[in-house]
């Protein structure tokens, strides 16, 4: 192991390592191997045909578009909570503080049927926006709303440790030399919370397209307008249609690679960021 | 920032708090994040008990009279029982060998760790219905030999596993990494053994991150959906988690049922973020600030 790793008196590194690695590549690499093999397996004009299926087609559009508006429905109203919890003292503020993560630690089931039950025509706040017209729940919106849900404790999470970071005496300096406090926002605030709301923005929209509970409760779920891409690939196996499943999967498993590249990368970037306003 | 003011309480010494001004934004900000955080997120917690208990305690505590939802609750803590021991050891092992040592490849082995956060849970269940399924790579042998993997509980624990397993070690790497090398390096060179110095020396110190560690990979356990969905078969009494459980019950419009269960894992992941808590408390008692 020389070369490998630096010298270190502590024990327990190969066993350790070696333990990891392996059960590693036995849950998690292996399996997702076998998708890209199947997926493979299959001759590209059928690969082809089905992930540009208009069926398939739709259900990107839905999954994509609703993670997105989602991300930056979160990204706004996330910088909004954050600032609040950090910048304000008020009664419940730590318990509020607390409540931010409940999403990460409640069963996304248990999130779907009660957004469903919130957000219905004859739920608490469905009843409100009904007269208006406005329908949340088995529409696009209702998929919105739980993947806003999901998505809301990686952008508060991400901004408040940046937002203790701002400076308040360049603030005050500011202030004092006639700065409205729009422009104090635009030029002090912002510049040192942007990497920190990129990369909160790219993890909710990540987790979001590959949701799949908390939707399907409030989706509806009709073919071609409220059908997302997880629940398209459960429908190509219930009709045990594997090689479906395997290409769908495949287009969904890239993204995520994808995404997963995009949010090192813009992490990667906060950091020079944060590096080269210090220097 | 040291020696600066930064506690809300002096707000009225700093310059232009206190204006009107500044005292409408800080209301606006407050009104417009509690506005958010119930419609997303209090209201749905409050709907949960609200429906469950819609119809008298004794109809929410009758729902769990019906032997279904028994087994599914038995299911679901075998489950957990079985996946997060394992994914604990596997986070202890994961965290020490990239906390403690310097060695290349590191940051790729931590993306690969972090690769169940960045995949749909439905290809977690996915995958394990190609290799093990009828169709799959294995299901032939599987069937030649009697062993049954998808549609019963190995596969939901092979998707659950999957599912949660970088929690543990998520919480751990940074924690250890923070904590440093010094003490373990002077236990072994005073001639500790090396499970000893982690005993006595590491898991004091790392305690609370391993316990909220293991209660949040816990609550994702007992919670898992689209993964476990995909391998259970949904065969009533048998490979319905409480989850599973909550869909059927909800598809049959046994409301009160379907809330009476969620309202069990609601209160698994209000402890989770009590526990939470008291752990940041302790290290920040720990830390001195």
């Amino acid at each position: 192991m020389q070369g490998f790793r630096q010298p270190s008196v502590l024990p327990g590194f190969g066993l350790t390592l070696g333990f990891a690695t392996f059960f590693l590549s036995g849950i998690v690499l292996l399996p997702l191997a076998a998708l890209v093999l199947k997926a493979a397996s299959m001759s590209w004009a059928d690969f082809v045909a089905v992930v540009t299926s208009p069926r398939a087609l739709s259900s990107y559009r839905l999954s994509f578009g609703a993670s997105l508006a989602a991300a930056l429905v979160n990204t706004v109203f996330g910088f909004i909570v954050a600032w609040t919890l950090v910048r304000y003292d008020f009664p419940g503020r730590k318990i509020l503080d607390a409540m931010i993560d409940l999403p990460f630690a409640l069963p996304t089931a248990v999130s779907g049927i009660a957004l469903t039950a919130v957000f219905a025509e004859n739920g608490w706040i469905g009843q409100y926006l009904e007269p208006y017209g406005i329908k949340v729940a088995y529409t696009w919106l209702g998929v919105t709303v739980a993947l806003t849900l999901i998505g809301l404790p990686f952008v508060v999470r991400s901004v408040q440790p940046s937002l203790l970071e701002v400076q308040r005496d360049l603030e005050d300096a500011a202030e004092t030399l006639g700065a409205t406090p729009f422009y104090i926002f635009r030029r002090i605030i912002l510049p040192t919370v942007v990497p920190a709301l990129a990369s909160g923005f790219t993890l909710a929209f990540a987790r979001a397209v590959g949701e799949y509970g908390s939707v399907i409760f409030i989706s509806g779920n009709l073919p071609m307008k409220t059908e997302i891409t997880p629940l398209l690939i459960v429908i190509k196996l219930e009709e045990f249609d594997y090689n479906g499943a395997a290409a769908l999967g495949f287009v969904m498993l890239a993204m995520s690679f994808v995404m997963l590249f995009s949010i090192n990368l813009v992490q990667a970037w906060g950091r020079r960021r944060l590096v080269g306003a210090r220097a | 920032m040291a020696g600066l003011p930064a506690s809300a309480a002096d707000a009225g010494s700093r310059p232009g708090r206190g204006t009107a001004s500044a005292l409408l934004v800080r209301w606006l900000f407050i009104g417009l994040s509690l506005a958010f955080l119930v419609a997303v997120l209090l209201a749905p917690l409050a709907a949960v008990f609200a429906t469950a208990l819609g119809q008298g305690i004794d109809t929410y505590l009758a729902s769990f009279e019906d032997p279904d939802t028994g087994a599914a609750i038995r299911l679901t803590l075998l489950t957990a029982a079985i996946v997060v021991p394992i994914n604990t050891i596997f986070g202890i092992c994961a965290a020490w060998a990239i906390a403690k040592f310097e060695f290349r490849g590191k940051a790729f082995l931590i993306t690969l760790i972090d690769l169940p956060f960045a995949v749909s849970p439905i290809i977690s269940g996915l995958v394990y219905v190609l290799l093990f399924g009828a169709q799959g790579w294995f299901g032939m042998w599987l069937q030649e030999h009697n062993i049954d993997v998808i549609f019963a509980l190995p596969g939901i624990i092979l998707a659950t596993l999957f599912v949660t397993f970088p929690y543990v070690a998520r919480e751990l790497i940074p924690l250890m990494e923070q904590l440093g090398n010094d003490e373990e390096e002077a236990a072994i060179t005073l001639g500790a053994g090396g499970l000893m110095t982690f005993v006595s020396v590491t898991l004091p110190k790392i305690r609370w991150g391993l316990i909220y560690g293991v209660i949040l990979c816990n609550a994702r356990a007992m919670g898992e959906f689209g993964a476990v969905s995909v391998v259970s078969g949904h065969i009533r009494g048998l490979t319905t988690t409480m989850p599973l459980h909550i869909e059927i019950l909800y598809n049959e419009y046994a409301f009160v049922g379907a809330f009476a269960v969620a309202s069990l894992l609601t209160l698994l992941a209000v402890i989770t973020l009590v526990i939470k808590s008291i752990m940041e408390w302790q290290s920040s008692k720990a830390t001195g600030h």
